[in-house]
């Protein structure tokens, strides 16, 4: 039986690895990734929370389609300015964006 | 249903978002070389919706079971965003013109990011607020990286979007915890859904969290990485906007959580709250001491500027809150008028250097002025506003027995006076190197200054009107003083 606990824990394994990610990858894109594992857990937390505790409700289902919805802006924003720079520099590691004092 | 629904409390955000749409569409249809108009019409249209925001006056309501809540506190800090946004308009049209390509995107955007800011100040609800937080945020993404074809604007791009997109994801980790132990996303009925119960482990772990995430917004240490690098690189009146209005909006919705709904946790939180004001003070203005670059200096001061704002967090009252509400304003003003000398001098120096600003009192008495009032009122001097602002935060803390804290905060002030005098002795008793001309300020420019100048003076002098305001919306927003 697969219960809300179960559910939890994958979430913040999912969300620890995201974290991870975002943290030890060089390539910008790869960041993004990590990023979106990090929101998709949340998503995992939200529906799990809204099936077992809620079910009646909608809430958390309204709240991940939102989630969903803004990290693709966001991304969409980010791969554009990741392009830009390409375009620039030949490259998408972060340690070539050393214009700026880290 | 929907005949329920008051449609009138949303004049406001439905006329801003009205104008944003409307610059987009003007932006195509008019030719290329008129463009640069729209930075007028903006600040027209900004000025009608900050006369439309003077009916709210005293309206306390909410829209759709408390999600969308319509008080004096919101509507405070909405006008607040709308003086920011106009001064903001009125500080790029000289960059706009510059840049020569996308004028009405730009205002757009701007205006977008001003929709934003009143969208998070009145959310009720987990997933309004996180609407409004995003839709402010990603505005300002492509602000910052607005200069498609400077490397320092790409970068601070880069940056923040990486930075903030995560802060975003702890945040809303933080947001899904809290929904999952109480039920719900209506900040009221988490208040009382928690009123009964104890701290719960996975509820501390939400909270800290949310602080984390919204830590960043506001860039308080130790979540302040990405603030001097952003500010740098980013088209100076957007730093302008990003210092003051992105970080008062935040903190504006910092407060409605955590005042509105935690209370219950209060005793654990501030003890976070505590930590994370003293290391935002001591650290925001020892590392501005070193700086050679007047933006990095302006984004360490307005990090710091956000630890003596917590301290009106920290005394957890309504002369706390109006403490916070007054003090933003003047932050406000004072940011943005030294913002917009550097805005002045860079377009025609070109120059972000602290010694480039040598003998600017012979070349520009009326920027060497401005900037010398904005830093004095930054670091709290008497008589003029920063040092009241400051005043009415130290007694709130004070009343609550943190003497040390607000010992504090005046040891960390004075040591701010330093890094501010450094910047005045250069442009007041250097030598203007040889030959640098008369620097020529645009007319919008001069007088968006001279108002934020007046206004500097006079909140010092007589503050009375404003805090009796302030405090008076503070104590509609949190009627306890326990």
């Amino acid at each position: 039986m697969i219960t809300l606990n179960h559910y939890l824990v994958l979430a913040s394994l999912l969300f620890c690895i995201g974290l991870y990610c975002a943290i030890a990858k060089r390539n910008a894109i790869g960041i993004l990734m990590g990023i979106e594992l990090m929101l998709n857990a949340v998503n995992i937390n939200l529906i799990a929370f809204n099936r077992f505790l809620v079910p009646g409700e909608t809430t958390g289902h309204m709240f991940a389609i939102f989630v969903i919805v803004v990290a693709a802006a966001e991304v969409a924003v980010g791969l554009a300015i990741i392009i830009n720079i390409y375009r620039e520099k030949l490259s998408s590691a972060v340690e070539d964006f050393d214009w700026l004092k880290w | 249903m929907i005949a329920g629904i008051d449609f009138s409390l949303l004049t406001v955000e439905i006329f801003t978002a009205a104008l944003g749409l409307g610059l987009l569409i003007i932006n195509l249809i008019v030719p290329g070389n008129q463009r640069s108009a729209t930075g007028y019409l903006t600040v027209l249209g900004l000025l009608g919706i900050l006369l439309v925001t003077l009916s709210y006056e005293g309206v306390e309501k909410t829209f759709m079971d408390g999600m969308y809540i319509i008080d004096p506190f919101a509507t405070f800090f909405k006008r607040l965003f709308l003086v920011a946004a106009i001064l903001v308009t009125i500080s790029s049209l000289p960059f706009v013109k510059k840049l020569g390509y996308n004028e009405g995107d730009f205002f757009s955007l701007l205006v977008f990011a001003t929709l934003g800011m009143m969208v998070l100040v009145s959310a009720g609800e987990l997933i309004t607020l996180y609407l409004g937080l995003e839709l402010m945020t990603i505005s300002f993404y492509i602000l910052v990286s607005f200069k498609k074809k400077d490397a320092k604007s790409c970068e601070a791009g880069i940056k923040y979007i990486i930075l903030s997109a995560m802060s975003s994801a702890l945040l809303l980790y933080g947001l899904s915890l809290v929904y999952g132990l109480t039920k719900t996303t209506i900040i009221e009925q988490i208040a009382s859904t928690l009123a009964a119960g104890t701290m719960q482990p996975l509820m501390a772990l939400g909270i800290i969290f949310l602080l984390a995430g919204f830590g960043f917004k506001i860039s308080l240490v130790p979540f302040h990485m990405w603030a001097p690098d952003v500010y740098e690189g980013a088209p100076t009146p957007i730093t302008a906007f990003l210092a003051v209005a992105s970080k008062a909006a935040a903190l504006a919705a910092f407060v409605r959580i955590f005042l509105i709904g935690f209370p219950a946790y209060q005793e654990y939180w501030i003890t976070l709250v505590i930590v994370l004001s003293v290391l935002t003070m001591v650290l925001g203005n020892l590392v501005a001491i070193p700086q050679t670059n007047i933006k990095r200096l302006l984004a360490y001061s307005s990090i710091s500027q956000a630890g003596y704002l917590l301290l009106g967090i920290v005394a957890f009252s309504s002369m706390g809150i109006g403490a916070i509400l007054f003090f933003s304003i003047i932050y406000v003003f004072t940011n943005v008028g030294a913002f917009m000398v550097v805005v002045a001098l860079s377009t025609s120096t070109g120059s972000h250097k602290i010694e480039d600003y040598s003998g600017l009192y012979r070349r520009a008495p009326l920027l060497a002025v401005v900037m010398l009032f904005c830093l004095l009122s930054l670091a709290g001097l008497p008589p003029l506003a920063g040092f009241v602002g400051k005043l009415y935060l130290f007694i709130a803390v004070i009343e609550k027995g943190y003497i040390w804290l607000a010992l504090l905060a005046v040891l960390m002030s004075m040591v701010s006076v330093y890094y501010y005098l450094l910047v005045v002795k250069v442009m007041f008793l250097k030598e203007p190197p040889q030959n640098s001309g008369i620097i020529k300020v645009p007319n919008g420019l001069q007088i968006a200054m001279v108002f934020s100048l007046i206004l500097i003076i006079v909140l010092g002098i007589y503050p009375k009107p404003l805090s009796d305001l302030a405090m008076s919306v503070a104590h509609t927003f949190f009627p306890f003083s326990f």
